[in-house]
């Protein structure tokens, strides 16, 4: 009843403010002191509170990166968890700045929900896990399977195609949020759980016997992940999609938050003077300073160190970069110039 | 003589605006009210539609015919993924009203057998019916639901190692597996054989009855009564050649293959929300049975009828005209209360269309309005029936 609530409460939103009364987003946000960013209720390795009650993740790190291209200052974000049924009406109603929730791009929710997506923080694609005593190798071999997942995915109807396009049967359990689902397949209630699979790597780590669990070669969708923003703020929309690339151009001119310092002073190479704001004045045009790839280098990292940092090999979701590392090495991040 | 009588009310003196009577302001400020309501309504409706334009959010119930291309655990109607959002929505819907129906018909029995209980000479059933009623109605129901789930979940063996009953019905944490009956050639006569036998035990019922009223002598209804149901419909199969044949379930691969099965999503909420509701109901029947005067009893064991003939024939019909309106209450919440579904996953209509459908097409106003209608119908239905039985049984004053 509560989300019933909420959503109708958006409705009465939509009903009584008018959309082009509102201040650019970037004033609002400067107005107010912080950025507010829309994440998951919980998802290891990309939006979930520590041991003492930090937000730490590759999204938490997405959001905090714009808030130190907006503010000079990592610090200033608070964090807003959502689950995946609720999260389009927070951006939509103007509750949150960013929506940085592991959320999968697609074209219904690029054009009919307003809003607009910025870029994809993580290539992805739908997996499965299923219990080691199954002794099941392929996906293919999941007839007759119950199978759990998060209601408000696309994860429900890459399942529906999948079983569909492969002649097999399969039931389908949906809860409302990822503990929900991780709990219902630890409990015996499905045979396999299917998500992302950065999503599997992460909820296998709240299974009781972790190894117990293993996740199927077969990789059945496209799922670019990627932060968003509301429709009708272009300058917004413009800084949040430059500070991934300024975060992937970083990483390819070898600028780290280590060497950034050093190379801001010393850089002979014009296109690190110009990423780093020693050449040019790339931020004027977005209405910020235009140190901001510098801050956010500085107080983040580049996109690797992002990403090793959270997802890692060295992390407990021991994620290879795959397609997620540079186009000079094989990936498909792809930071457009700054020039 | 009726020349001189003042009409102080009725007469409107001619000098007087028509503004001062009081009729005309009474509508007139009737109607400006009406109207300011209505253009209210009709500004948050433009301003929505506006905003939502200008947002470039689809808008619309055009969506009801697009596919909608996801799938449900349990469905009582034919649906597949490719089936349209609208049908999606029914499937929701008729899981919905299958655990209220199912939900209110175990609440009343469990509550009444309580809502006894509490006020029964015997300690130990009191006692048991004091703590239930205490222990279940303090706790949050989403809780108890999570509570069942977990636990009927977590005590119930894999598909492979499930309790079999004769080989015909199996128990395991996929649910509860019966076989399926499919019907032959020749069904339609059997049914119709099964209606016409219910049709005559309900005459001779009512017969029965007028019989012992004029008379006195007792006719053997129940066991007369279960013949005609069990033998007539016999007969009937005998005659057409068993056309109901059961499909049995079998085990292949993961789950079961064939028969019917009863997902233990829809066994713990109704289980959860039938017991939780049943400690308020437990409540209702004692404070109506307690509204009952000590005297009725009196006066019916001194007629000679025995406790339980006490209490059937002479207290719970006084009873319920103070049980019901309260009585109706609870069935609204236990309908409004199932909405908590999707928190283990069973499929209702918020789970299926103010979830899935929600988040997939995005139109949240259009998708809420719907589903806050339908439980406005839902419970406007509920308490047209109660309300029509409270009338039915109430007090006829002569």
């Amino acid at each position: 009843m509560k989300r019933l609530l909420s959503t109708f409460a958006v409705a009465g939103a939509f009903g009584l403010c008018a959309v082009s009364a509102q201040a650019a987003k970037l004033d609002q946000v400067k107005s107010k002191g912080f950025i507010q960013c829309g994440v998951s209720q919980g998802l290891p390795g990309f939006s979930t509170p520590d041991d003492k009650g930090n937000w730490t993740g590759l999204d938490v790190d997405f959001c905090r990166a714009v808030a130190a291209a907006v503010f000079n200052d990592p610090t200033k974000v608070k964090f807003t968890p959502l689950s995946a049924k609720d999260r389009f009406t927070a951006l939509q109603s103007g509750d949150i700045d960013i929506l940085s929730r592991n959320t999968t791009w697609t074209i219904t929710r690029d054009t009919s929900l307003g809003l607009n997506f910025t870029g994809v923080t993580y290539y992805d694609g739908q997996g499965f896990m299923i219990r080691k005593d199954k002794k099941v190798n392929s996906a293919l071999e999941l007839s007759g399977a119950s199978v759990c997942t998060q209601t408000g995915t696309t994860t429900e109807q890459n399942l529906a195609d999948y079983f569909r396009a492969n002649n097999m049967t399969y039931e389908v359990i949906a809860f409302a949020t990822n503990d929900e689902v991780v709990k219902a397949y630890d409990a015996g209630r499905c045979d396999v759980l299917t998500t992302d699979r950065s999503g599997l790597a992460g909820e296998r780590l709240k299974l009781t016997n972790p190894d117990d669990h293993v996740v199927l070669p077969e990789i059945i969708s496209k799922e670019p992940l990627g932060p968003v923003v509301a429709h009708g703020d272009d300058q917004w929309f413009d800084i949040v999609k430059w500070v991934l690339f300024a975060q992937i151009n970083a990483e390819e001119l070898g600028v780290t938050s280590k060497n950034v310092d050093e190379q801001q002073k010393s850089a002979t190479n014009p296109e690190i003077k110009r990423l780093l704001g020693t050449e040019g004045k790339f931020g004027e045009g977005m209405g910020i300073g235009n140190d901001w790839a510098y801050q956010i280098v500085k107080s983040i990292g580049n996109y690797g160190e992002m990403y090793d940092r959270n997802v890692g090999p060295a992390t407990p979701l021991k994620l290879e970069r795959g397609a997620n590392a540079l186009w000079t090495k094989g990936g498909q991040q792809y930071g457009m110039p700054i020039r | 003589m009726s020349d001189l009588v003042l009409e102080p009310v009725q007469g409107r003196s001619k000098s007087a605006s028509f503004i001062n009577d009081p009729n005309v302001r009474s509508i007139g400020l009737q109607l400006i009210a009406l109207i300011l309501v209505v253009l209210l309504g009709w500004m948050f409706v433009e301003n929505a539609r506006d905003n939502l334009a200008a947002q470039k959010i689809a808008t619309g119930f055009g969506f009801l015919d697009n596919t909608a291309g996801f799938g449900i655990s349990q469905t009582l109607i034919p649906y597949s993924e490719t089936s349209t959002y609208g049908r999606a929505f029914v499937v929701g819907l008729l899981n919905t009203i299958l655990v209220a129906v199912v939900g209110i018909f175990l609440a009343t029995i469990i509550g009444f057998l309580v809502g006894i209980g509490r006020l029964s000479k015997n300690f130990v059933v009191r006692l048991i019916s004091t703590t239930y009623v205490e222990v279940l109605r303090n706790l949050p129901p989403l809780f108890q639901i999570l509570f069942w789930y977990l636990a009927v979940l977590s005590a119930m063996p894999s598909p492979r190692q499930s309790i079999s009953i004769f080989g015909e019905v199996f128990i395991s944490n996929r649910g509860l597996i019966i076989p399926r009956p499919l019907f032959g050639e020749g069904t339609g006569l059997v049914l119709w054989a099964f209606g016409a036998a219910l049709l005559a035990v309900i005459l001779i019922g009512y017969w029965a009855r007028g019989r012992q009223e004029e008379t006195g002598r007792r006719f053997p209804m129940l066991w007369v009564g279960l013949g005609i149901l069990v033998l007539v419909p016999l007969a009937a199969m005998i005659f057409t050649g068993f056309p109901i044949t059961f499909e049995r379930p079998e085990l292949k691969g993961f789950n079961f293959a064939g028969g019917l099965r009863v997902i233990p999503e829809f066994v713990a909420l109704t289980v959860a929300l039938a017991t939780y509701t049943a400690a308020f109901i437990a409540e209702n029947v004692r404070s109506g049975i307690m509204a009952v005067s000590h005297g009725q009893t009196e006066a019916a064991h001194s007629l000679g009828l025995r406790n339980s003939q006490t209490l059937r024939l002479v207290v719970i019909p006084q009873a319920m005209r103070v049980i019901i309106p309260p009585l109706t209450n609870q069935y609204l919440n236990l309908t409004k209360n199932s909405s908590l579904a999707v928190g283990i996953g069973y499929p209702d209509l918020v789970a299926v269309f103010a979830g899935t459908s929600l988040n997939q097409t995005g139109q949240a106003i259009e998708i809420i309005a719907i589903t806050m209608g339908v439980y406005l119908v839902l419970s406007i239905l509920t308490s047209f029936v109660m309300n029509a039985y409270n009338k039915r049984i109430a007090l006829v004053e002569r």
